[in-house]
């Protein structure tokens, strides 16, 4: 390598063009001295995994702009409510079904309940639904998929072919029926009970619980298969031979060793559970199968409206384009966080 | 080959064998059965109950009675919804009705969101590219009740242009066949970008385009083909995605099918429907995977799945 003023080529001139009109002098090939060595050296910080991946998701313009909207809601949904005194249960006699205004900016519904205050704890089910959901779904997903990358063999083809078999049984299929099985037992586990769990159950309702429940049966299996082909891939590297070598146990290793190496996709996989997490919840609480009353969910507060459309529409539009946007945003923040933390997948 | 679709019919089967065991297992831990509603019921009926089903025998072959008359096509009489009349010709008379929605959507879904999505690959990059997937993103973020719902309000509240209610003619349909299509059709446009993307780094794209093959043939001779396969896959699930989607839309617009149905009998309790169209959906769903993975086999030769590898 030579460098003549600002320039630094090789020498090789077949696919390392001489810049032309570059005159070389002889201390130009002078071997270099110690504090040439030094500048030779790059002088750019170190920069962590983290750091890395924040810059990258910092550039991405739709990412940030989903985070905020994000962030927005969230704020909606938790400090919110707590600016006003009445709940989603409070019901003011004499104000039914008012319009929009400076006190009721949503409006009241036909209990004389305000509707941005339901809209916020709907909000609110919403985002704990999912984010609860995606955690049942990163736990047993996890620890399933590292065993059965981890033991490979025998184990681990038996492993795949129960995933095959939760794989094929159509999910929704499973949420409605959990819902309508556990109904009656939740019931009356309730009235016989009084300790604060089952107090929060009721207040949760047998939808949201067999959704919990579904979560923690079906929806893990994506997840597993990710983490398998991950820790399949990981086993291999030299440094989960040395330290078998040096006699890690087994689970020593997948948590010391092969988890740390495939956080970037279970954060990825557990962010884009989130959205379908609060696209079933809605789903559910559309149908009435989902909270029940008078807990409060987006997809609830969408249903209600329905019967009211011709003259309340905007009682139909308000919850439907929150809970589009939070979906949306999810999702795209979801995308922007996995080419931030693995930009190997980038297309 | 014909091993392979014989082992694979076998392992459907079987499968749908064990869905309507652990759907009849689930539904006993309701109190009392799901033969029985909550209220007591009369002598005769108990006692013409217990003959058939074996009340009064063990779980196993209660389990036994009840698949044995499911293979013979009896799933009981419902309870509440309409009265003891047979289970089986209620989905008879529901079915084709959601079918035939369901299947226009999927048509829609696929003849629209294919060309979506190569043309999104075929102009990656550009603003047009950005835009579509914009749309399809945004497609498959909004739930189906959002869309049908804002449907309805926009055409048939707002502007009165199509009828809300039913399904007596042809403009009853574009609703709810819109509603319906719209989160496949997106899911389709997202699959088939990617996997035209896929063929397009090809190897064989750029030899085609060596030769000097025009844009035209080496678009769909040789990159359409290859990308519609993994496509083809997806045909399984978005026959789930259409059930889900029927369910939401047919409450609706009020469209008197078996989704509509289902939910309401989940509503009121009516346990043998919620059975029998649990089993019922699990077995279409299973049965249009299996088609899927023969089709995948005829489609692909490269495909070895008898050897289980990818």
């Amino acid at each position: 390598m030579i460098r003549s003023g600002n320039h630094i080529f090789t020498l090789h001139p077949d696919y390392d063009k001489l810049p032309e009109g570059i005159q070389f002098n002889e201390d130009d090939f002078l071997t270099a001295s110690e504090e040439d060595k030094e500048n030779y050296i790059e002088k750019a910080p170190a920069v962590s995994y983290w750091k890395d991946a924040w810059r990258r998701l910092r550039h991405n313009r739709v990412a940030v702009v989903a985070m905020l909207i994000l962030v927005v809601i969230v704020l909606f949904a938790f400090i919110g409510p707590l600016f006003f005194e009445a709940d989603y249960t409070t019901q003011v006699r004499g104000s039914e079904n008012l319009d929009p205004s400076f006190l009721h900016p949503f409006g009241t519904d036909k209990f004389g309940r305000d509707l941005m205050i339901r809209t916020m704890y709907g909000s609110r089910v919403s985002l704990i639904v999912g984010v609860c959901a995606s955690f049942i779904v990163l736990f047993i997903g996890t620890i399933y998929g590292s065993i059965s990358g981890y033991l490979g063999g025998r184990v681990d083809s038996i492993m795949m072919r129960f995933l095959d078999l939760i794989y094929s049984v159509p999910d929704i299929l499973v949420v409605l029926l959990i819902s309508t099985v556990i109904k009656v037992p939740l019931q009356d586990w309730v009235n016989n009970s009084n300790s604060g769990l089952a107090k929060s159950m009721i207040t949760l309702g047998p939808g949201l619980i067999s959704i919990f429940i579904a979560f923690g049966l079906l929806y893990w299996v994506g997840m597993a298969r990710i983490i398998r082909g991950q820790v399949l891939m990981l086993k291999q590297m030299e440094y989960v031979t040395a330290a078998r070598a040096v006699g890690a146990s087994r689970s020593r290793i997948i948590r010391r060793h092969l988890w740390p190496n495939c956080i970037g996709q279970i954060i990825v996989t557990t962010c884009l559970q989130i959205p379908s997490a609060i696209f079933l919840e809605s789903f559910l609480s559309f149908l009435g199968i989902g909270v029940s009353a008078p807990m409060t969910s987006l997809g609830a507060i969408a249903a209600d409206a329905l019967s009211g459309i011709y003259s309340y529409s905007y009682r139909l539009i308000i919850p439907s384009v929150i809970l589009s946007l939070m979906i949306l945003s999810l999702n795209l923040f979801g995308d922007g966080l996995r080419d931030a933390l693995d930009p190997r997948l980038k297309k | 080959m014909a091993k392979y679709i014989v082992k694979r019919i076998a392992q459907a089967l079987i499968l749908i064998i064990v869905v309507a065991c652990l759907t009849f297992l689930l539904m006993n831990l309701v109190p009392g059965g799901p033969f029985l509603s909550e209220k007591s019921p009369s002598p005769e009926v108990l006692a013409a109950m217990e003959a058939k089903y074996g009340l009064d025998q063990p779980l196993p072959i209660q389990l036994k009675n009840y698949i044995f008359h499911m293979v013979h096509g009896d799933f009981g009489v419902s309870l509440k919804m309409q009265k003891n009349r047979p289970v089986i010709l209620i989905i008879e008379e529901m079915f084709p009705i959601s079918a035939k929605i369901g299947l226009i959507a999927l048509l829609i879904a696929v003849s629209i969101g294919i060309p979506i999505g190569c043309l999104s690959a075929y102009y990656r990059g550009t603003r047009i590219d950005s835009a579509l997937r914009v749309v399809m993103t945004l497609g498959i973020s909004v739930p189906s009740f959002v869309i049908a719902t804002l449907l309805l309000l926009l055409f048939c509240v707002k502007l009165q242009w199509l009828p809300s209610i039913g399904l007596t003619s042809w403009q009853h349909y574009i609703l709810p066949c819109a509603a319906l299509s719209f989160y496949p059709m997106c899911y389709t446009g997202r699959l088939a970008r990617s996997s035209m993307l896929d063929a397009i780094n090809q190897d064989y794209i750029r030899t085609a385009m060596a030769k000097g093959a025009s844009t035209k043939a080496i678009i769909f001779k040789h990159a359409l083909r290859n990308a519609l396969i993994p496509v083809l896959t997806f045909l399984g699930p978005l026959t789930a995605f259409i059930l889900t989607g029927g369910f939401v839309v047919e409450t609706v617009f009020s469209i008197p099918g078996l989704g509509r149905y289902f939910i309401q009998s989940i509503l009121v309790r009516d346990y043998p429907i919620i059975m029998a169209t649990t089993i019922f959906l699990a077995a279409l769903v299973i049965f249009m995977n299996l088609i899927v993975d023969i089709m995948y086999r005829v489609v692909d030769p490269r495909i070895d799945i008898t050897k289980g590898g990818n």
